[in-house]
C-alpha cells in the first residue's frame, strides 16, 4: 500500500486498515497543491491576481482539513490545535490589515522569520520524537533544515530590525577584520554538527550546537548589509525559507510541503537573480553572504559645478514639457511623498503633460517596493514602467524628475570602470532634455560615490524634502495656469 | 522514523517538477507585482502549518507539544496575515479608470 501511495505514511499507524481515509487525505493535499499553483499562475497579471489569492486560500483550507483528518491527532490534540490556531489568527489579522504600506519591507522580512521559526521548530520536534531511530539521509536533511530555519529566523529578524530602524541596531553596514573567516567558521561548525548527527543521530548534544550556529550565522549575514542591498537579501531569505519548507516535506513524507516549499524557494531564487542582475553582482557571491563589501573607492575625481533651480523655474519647465518621467527611489518612501507625487502628476496631466514613472528593479528596499507605494497613491499601473521599457524613451523625454534615487541614475555605471557601481544597469535619465533632481543635500548615495549626473549641464538641482518640494511644484504648476494658456 | 526510499524518490520527482513549474510560472509575474508575489509565496510556504499541526496534535511528549504549539501559532500568523496583506496590496493596483487625456487619437484606439 504505502509503496503506491507514499503520502504521509508516517502519520498512519497502519495505512492498510484505513485506505479510504488515506486516499481522501491524499486527494485533499493534491487539490491544495493545485490551488497553490493556480494562485501563482494568476499572479502573472494584475487583473487576475486577486482571484489567485482566493485559489490559494481554498488550497489552504483543503490542506488543513486533510491534516485534521489524520488519525494520529488525539482528542486533546484538537483542543491545543484550535487554541494555537486562534492565537495565530488573532496576531495575523492586525499584521495583515493594519501594517502601513511604507512598512512593507520589514513586514515581509518579519513573515520570513515566522515561517522559518515554524519550519525550524517542527524539524527540532521531529528529531526529539524520533531519535536515535533516524536513517542517515533523513537525519542529514533534517539537520540542514534546522540550520536553515535558525539562519532565516535571526537573519530575517535582523533585516526587519534594520528596516524598521530600531535604535540599538546599527543601520550602517558593519565590517570588521576576519569577518569572512568568522562567518566561514560558524558555517563549518554547523556543517560538522550535521555530519556528526547524520553519522550517529544519538549524539543529541549536536542539535543545540547546530541551532546556535544557524542563529549566529543569520545574524552575521545581515551585519554587513546596508540599505541598498536589502532587496537582494530579502529575496534570498525568501528562497532559503522555501527550501527549508521543502526539506521538511521530505522528513515528514508530505508532498504538499515539498510543492509549496519548491514554489516559495523558486520565487525567492528568481527574485534574487533579478536583484543581483540589477545591481551587477554575481549570484554566487551573494549566495554565500558576501554582501556590502564594496570597496569604497571614494570619488576624488573632478567635481564640477552644480546648477540649482527655484521652485518657480522648476514649475515652469515641468508645465511646458510634453513628456515628464518621474524616477522614484528610497528617498520618496522615506519622505512618504508618494501621494504628493501623484497629485503633481495629476496637475501636470491637467495641463496636457504626459507623465510616466520609471522604476528601477532595485529602487527601494525590496523587490517591487516603488510599485506598491505608487499603487497605494492610486497611480494607474499602466504608468509604471520597468527599466527596459522606459530606457529607449529617454531621448524623447523633456523633463526627468529624479526623486530620492541616486545610484540607479548615475551615468558612471556605464563608463567609469573605477566606480564601485560600474556595470550596474541604470536608468538613462541623462539622455533626456532636462534632468531635475530633488534632493535634501549633496550627500552621496550608499556606495559613497559622487553622482556625476548632478554635475551634468542638463541637470537642475532642487533642494528640499521630497514631500515639501512636491507641494511647492504643485502650486507653481497649477497657480499660473492662465498665463501659459494665453 | 525512517522515510522509505520510495518516498524519497517520489519526493524528488515532486520537488523537481514543482520547482520547474514554479520557475516557469513565477518568471511570468511582472515586476509590478513582485512585492505581492513575495507576500503570497510567504503565505503559501506557511504550509508548514500542516507539519506543525501533526506535531502539536500527535502529542508525542510535553516538549514536542510546546514546540508544536509555537510552530502552529507562527505559521498561522503567516497564513492569515500573508493572505490578508497580499489582498490588501492587490486591491491598490488599479488600471487607469478612463483615458484622461483629451487627445482623440488615444480615444479611438481604446474604442
Amino acid at each position: 500500500m504505502s509503496e503506491f501511495l507514499p503520502l504521509a505514511t508516517s502519520f498512519f499507524p497502519d495505512p492498510s486498515t484505513e485506505t479510504g481515509l488515506y486516499i481522501l487525505i491524499s486527494l485533499l493535499y493534491l487539490a491544495g497543491a493545485l490551488g497553490f499553483i493556480l494562485s501563482l499562475k494568476w499572479m502573472s497579471d494584475a487583473k487576475t491576481a486577486r482571484k489567485g489569492i482566493f485559489a490559494g486560500e481554498i488550497g489552504f483550507v483543503l490542506a488543513i482539513i486533510g491534516t485534521l483528518l489524520l488519525p494520529v491527532i488525539t482528542t486533546t490534540g484538537y483542543i491545543y490545535i484550535a487554541v494555537a490556531m486562534l492565537i495565530g489568527a488573532a496576531i495575523g489579522v492586525p499584521l495583515g490589515l493594519l501594517v502601513p504600506m511604507t512598512a512593507m519591507p520589514q513586514r515581509i522580512a518579519l513573515s520570513h522569520a515566522f515561517g522559518a521559526l515554524a519550519a525550524g521548530l517542527v524539524g527540532i520536534a521531529k528529531f526529539y520524537d524520533a531519535t536515535p531511530d533516524i536513517g542517515w539521509f533523513v537525519m542529514a536533511v533534517l539537520g540542514i533544515e534546522i540550520v536553515l530555519g535558525a539562519l532565516v529566523f535571526t537573519g530575517s529578524l535582523m533585516a526587519a530590525g534594520k528596516l524598521q530602524e530600531v535604535k540599538w541596531l546599527a543601520q550602517r553596514p558593519i565590517v570588521f577584520p576576519l569577518q569572512k573567516t568568522l562567518n566561514f567558521a560558524i558555517l563549518a561548525v554547523a556543517v560538522a554538527g550535521v555530519i556528526i548527527l547524520a553519522a550517529d543521530p544519538s549524539q543529541m548534544w549536536a542539535i543545540p550546537v547546530i541551532i546556535a550556529a544557524g542563529l549566529a550565522f543569520g545574524v552575521m549575514l545581515i551585519i554587513p548589509i546596508g540599505g541598498a542591498d536589502m532587496p537582494t537579501v530579502i529575496a534570498l531569505l525568501n528562497a532559503y525559507a522555501g527550501i527549508a519548507a521543502a526539506l521538511l516535506g521530505f522528513v515528514l513524507e508530505n508532498n504538499l510541503l515539498i510543492v509549496a516549499g519548491a514554489l516559495d524557494g523558486m520565487s525567492g531564487l528568481i527574485l534574487s537573480i533579478i536583484m543581483c542582475r540589477a545591481m551587477n553582482r554575481s549570484f554566487r557571491n551573494v549566495l554565500f553572504g558576501a554582501f556590502g563589501a564594496t570597496e569604497q573607492a571614494v570619488g576624488d575625481q573632478e567635481i564640477g559645478s552644480i546648477r540649482s533651480a527655484s521652485f518657480d523655474e522648476a514649475g515652469d519647465l515641468l508645465k511646458m514639457a510634453r513628456l515628464v518621467v518621474i524616477v522614484p527611489g528610497y528617498g520618496m518612501a522615506v519622505a512618504q511623498a508618494q501621494h504628493k507625487v501623484r497629485e503633481l502628476a495629476d496637475t501636470l496631466e491637467k495641463e496636457g503633460v504626459e507623465v510616466k514613472y520609471a522604476i528601477h528593479p532595485v529602487a527601494g528596499r525590496m523587490p517591487g517596493h516603488m510599485n506598491v507605494l505608487l499603487a497605494e497613491a492610486n497611480v494607474p499601473y499602466e504608468q509604471l514602467l520597468d527599466m527596459e521599457d522606459i530606457n529607449p524613451e529617454f531621448p524623447q523625454v523633456d523633463v526627468v524628475l529624479v526623486l530620492g534615487a541616486n545610484d540607479v541614475v548615475n551615468p558612471a555605471a556605464r563608463h567609469d570602470q573605477s566606480s564601485p557601481i560600474y556595470g550596474m544597469p541604470i536608468l538613462d535619465v541623462d539622455k533626456a532634455a532636462t534632468v531635475m533632481v530633488v534632493k535634501r543635500s549633496m550627500r552621496p548615495g550608499f556606495a559613497g560615490v559622487e553622482n556625476e549626473l548632478f554635475f551634468n549641464e542638463k541637470t537642475l538641482m532642487v533642494f528640499g524634502d521630497a514631500k515639501d518640494v512636491m507641494g511647492e511644484l504643485i502650486t507653481e504648476v497649477s497657480g499660473n495656469r492662465d498665463s501659459i494658456n494665453v | 522514523m525512517n522515510v522509505s526510499v520510495e518516498f524519497i524518490m517520489t519526493g524528488l520527482f515532486v520537488f523537481a517538477l514543482a520547482g520547474f513549474l514554479g520557475f516557469e510560472t513565477i518568471r511570468r509575474v511582472p515586476r509590478l507585482l513582485h512585492t505581492p508575489l513575495m507576500a503570497l509565496t510567504n503565505a503559501l510556504s506557511a504550509i508548514s502549518l500542516v507539519g506543525s499541526i501533526v506535531v502539536l496534535g500527535g502529542q508525542y511528549t510535553a516538549y514536542t507539544t510546546i514546540l508544536g504549539f509555537v510552530a502552529v501559532i507562527a505559521s498561522m500568523i503567516n497564513v492569515v496575515g500573508g493572505f490578508l496583506i497580499t489582498d490588501k496590496m492587490l486591491r491598490m493596483f488599479k488600471p487607469r479608470e478612463k483615458p484622461k487625456k483629451p487627445e482623440p487619437a488615444e480615444a479611438e484606439v481604446a474604442s
